[in-house]
């Protein structure tokens, strides 16, 4: 049974359509890149997935470990097991990180039938899980996000994912704005959590990501719609000749 | 916000009063009215000497003229919206049959306790929780006062105030009135002339009083105004942490609430008030809840004095106050740290005066309002640096936090200064609980109804982090259940 499946998802915001039928289907222990050009739709396909109310979804069905996804709220969406690395993450002032992130935790393990960690086992994980990514020890005296560097601020989406251990990791642009060490560490990070189980949708404009997260499939996206499809050269030729070379959109999906 | 968020909170709108239940003890009460017989009456209930009765006619005096000026009178400079009180309408006293004081919880009513129970505050934890002492007033007289005998030991005087009347006139006469006159304002001259009890506290020079103290007040007999007098003094180089905390049971009439705290500090003494408000708010139309109207003052008398006022307001369905301190000597601090959380037709207009005459006095001022529901909102504050106030300082800052968009958030700084040496900072800001908040909560599995929790606990930490330990787990539990609906 594949991890996830979309077919002809059209999503608009107000009255502007986004996404124009996608189709994607990613398997268990399965990284899939998502690269497009500015404003192809590769954020709004994050947020859709992610359950954000702005969007409308008008045709197509998306299944999450075969369950409607579309059926769920995006708290449950979460709980389920799918996690969103946000390409600008949020600061909730004055909320502490053991606060927010036992809270956090303790819905999604009793969601799976878990115990709730004691604040010992708890402190524990954390301190194990942000090592990951190499998060500071002074993270428990921090507010979510408040006054965290870029670079930090993604290492915590990152951390956060290790911690809540999803079946589906969609890393929106994890990689905009972060130098060459922090990149390195990011993307560590991530492999560490590669399993045989969990996928990862990995979104963004660069190959660059990818020279670490070694994808198993490349799907270019271009004014909503999946116009081509490969392995991991795919990216590279990207590179090489930009997002003119995959053509006219509209001829690219007749085609 | 969406359709869920909207719902959630129209929940919390919708939560009926969790403390609403009236403790059926006897009372004696007065029927309904004022007139000078009235202000006598209560007078001879307490055994008062002749000087307090006169103390209490000149308020009642001026009082009446302020009412027969009518709405000219009345003070209506706030940013809310009521019928004037009928004061004709109102019992002016009440009490308790059982006047005995315990000494220990054995001798206490067991309904008494019964209610403290299921307020969740049993006098049981409160005395576990690091040696609390407590002055329990029930509607108008104390009916319980413990750890007495520990304080008197270094002399530290807490008790009733009837009682202090009593056992230390010298020192009630000396200072009641000295810092909040009867003059000073429609409330206070009503309040002077009916007061019926509150808590008296004195700290002798050099003692540092060795718990914090605490007084939970409830109003608790039907239609009986409650009018708590409060004194505090803290001599030469003294210090002592006070907290009240308030309840009150649901109701149908409008219930006024007029007190007066008076702080007298002297030189190199140290007060810190901490109050947790949670009186009956009224129904979702905002019909019965309690009219509460508040004249706090502190009088920062000697040098290097220092006053702190911590509020957690989130009852009334009225609140008009304004916790203030008055910087007489020089390099006094003052400060005021404030989270009034509105829901529901709740109307709040409280701040803070910070009055600087002493020079380098130094005056700290943050306030966090949240407002859900309908509710109304106001930060109104006055800093005034006086001529003498060579080199004073005042920092100030107003967040406001709209939990709806049917709310309303208002500040209302006044800023005054005398002196070009002083320095004033002002901040304000005000935002909507982000929907990107909620959604990044959301995304980490945290339902609604616990996110907006987060949320708003953050936003107010600040003003939380002040209260005293053993005030800061009632107070977080009171901001839940305020903020719970029907979720969860």
């Amino acid at each position: 049974m594949p991890l996830l499946e979309i077919k002809n998802l059209h999503a608009r915001i107000d009255d502007r359509e986004i996404l124009k039928g996608i189709d994607l289907v990613v398997n268990p222990g399965e990284v899939h890149a998502i690269m497009g050009p500015n404003g192809s739709g590769k954020s709004t396909l994050a947020s859709v997935l992610a359950g954000r109310e702005d969007y409308e979804v008008t045709d197509g069905s998306i299944s999450f470990d075969g369950k409607d996804l579309l059926e769920m709220e995006a708290d449950e969406r979460a709980r389920e097991g799918l996690f969103l690395a946000f390409q600008y993450p949020v600061e909730l002032p004055g909320v502490s990180m053991p606060t927010f992130l036992r809270q956090s935790l303790n819905a999604v393990r009793a969601h799976r039938g878990q115990p709730e960690l004691t604040a010992a086992e708890f402190l524990r994980t954390m301190r194990e899980k942000a090592a990951l990514v190499e998060l500071k020890d002074d993270l428990a005296r921090r507010s979510v996000n408040e006054g965290f560097s870029g670079g930090e601020k993604k290492r915590n989406e990152i951390f956060q994912m290790a911690l809540l251990e999803p079946k589906l990791g969609v890393l929106d642009e994890t990689d905009s704005g972060l130098d060459i060490d922090a990149l390195r560490i990011v993307s560590e990070g991530v492999n560490k959590l590669r399993s045989p189980e969990r996928g990862f949708v990995v979104i963004t404009h660069y190959q660059r990501l990818l020279d670490y997260i070694v994808p198993d499939v490349v799907h270019v996206l271009v004014d909503g719609r999946i116009v081509k499809t490969g392995g991991r050269e795919l990216a590279l030729e990207l590179e090489d000749k930009g997002y003119d070379w995959i053509g006219d959109p509209a001829e690219a999906s007749a085609a | 916000m969406s359709t869920a968020e909207t719902e959630y909170l129209s929940d919390i709108a919708d939560q009926e009063y969790a403390y609403g239940f009236v403790t059926d003890i006897d009372a004696e009460t007065l029927p309904p009215g004022l007139s000078e017989d009235t202000v006598r009456f209560i007078s001879a209930k307490k055994n008062e000497p002749e000087w307090l009765l006169e103390w209490r006619l000149a308020a009642f005096r001026h009082f009446m003229k302020l009412l027969e000026a009518g709405s000219e009178a009345y003070p209506q400079w706030a940013h809310l919206r009521y019928a004037m009180p009928n004061f004709q309408d109102i019992s002016y006293y009440s009490a308790p049959k059982q006047k005995a004081q315990y000494e220990s919880l054995d001798e206490v009513d067991p309904k008494l306790l019964e209610t403290f129970e299921r307020l969740g505050i049993p006098l049981a934890e409160q005395k576990r929780l690091a040696g609390v002492a407590f002055d329990v007033v029930m509607d108008s007289v104390s009916v319980a006062t413990t750890f007495k005998e520990e304080l008197s030991k270094v002399g530290v005087v807490f008790c009733s105030f009837g009682e202090a009347v009593q056992e230390h006139p010298e020192l009630v006469r000396k200072y009641l009135g000295s810092v909040i006159p009867h003059t000073d304002n429609f409330y206070a001259a009503l309040n002077s002339a009916v007061f019926s009890d509150g808590s008296f506290v004195y700290i002798p020079a050099g003692v540092r009083c060795p718990m914090e103290l605490s007084t939970y007040f409830r109003i608790n007999e039907r239609g009986t105004g409650q009018f708590e007098r409060t004194l505090i003094i803290a001599e030469k180089g003294a210090y002592v942490s006070y907290m009240e905390g308030c309840t009150a049971p649901q109701r149908d009439e409008n219930q006024l609430h007029a007190a007066c705290v008076e702080i007298y500090a002297h030189e190199d003494s140290e007060v810190k008030y901490a109050t947790v408000q949670n009186w009956y708010p009224g129904d979702e139309n905002g019909v019965g809840g309690v009219y509460n109207f508040v004249t706090k003052r502190a009088l920062a008398a000697g040098d290097r004095a220092k006053v702190s006022w911590t509020q957690l307001e989130t009852g009334s369905a009225i609140t008009w106050k304004y916790p203030s301190v008055i910087l007489k000597g020089d390099d006094t601090v003052g400060e005021f740290y404030s989270v009034a959380f509105t829901k529901g037709k709740q109307q709040a207009d409280t701040g803070t005066k910070m009055i600087h005459l002493g020079r380098r006095s130094s005056s700290t001022i943050i306030s966090k309002g949240i407002s859900g529901g309908e509710s109304q909102n106001a930060y109104r504050g006055l800093v005034r640096i006086g001529p003498r106030a060579e080199g004073a300082r005042n920092f100030s800052q107003c967040d406001s936090l709209l939990l709806t968009d049917r709310c309303g958030a208002h500040t209302f700084p006044y800023i005054e200064i005398q002196n070009p040496s002083g320095q004033v900072e002002h901040e304000a800001t005000t935002s909507k609980i982000g929907e990107d908040q909620m959604f990044y909560c959301a995304q980490r599995g945290i339902p609604e109804g616990e996110a907006v929790k987060l949320i708003v606990n953050g936003f107010a930490k600040e003003v939380m982090a002040k209260l005293p330990m053993e005030f800061a787990v009632e107070a977080q539990k009171l901001l839940a259940i305020e903020l719970e609906g029907s979720v969860g």
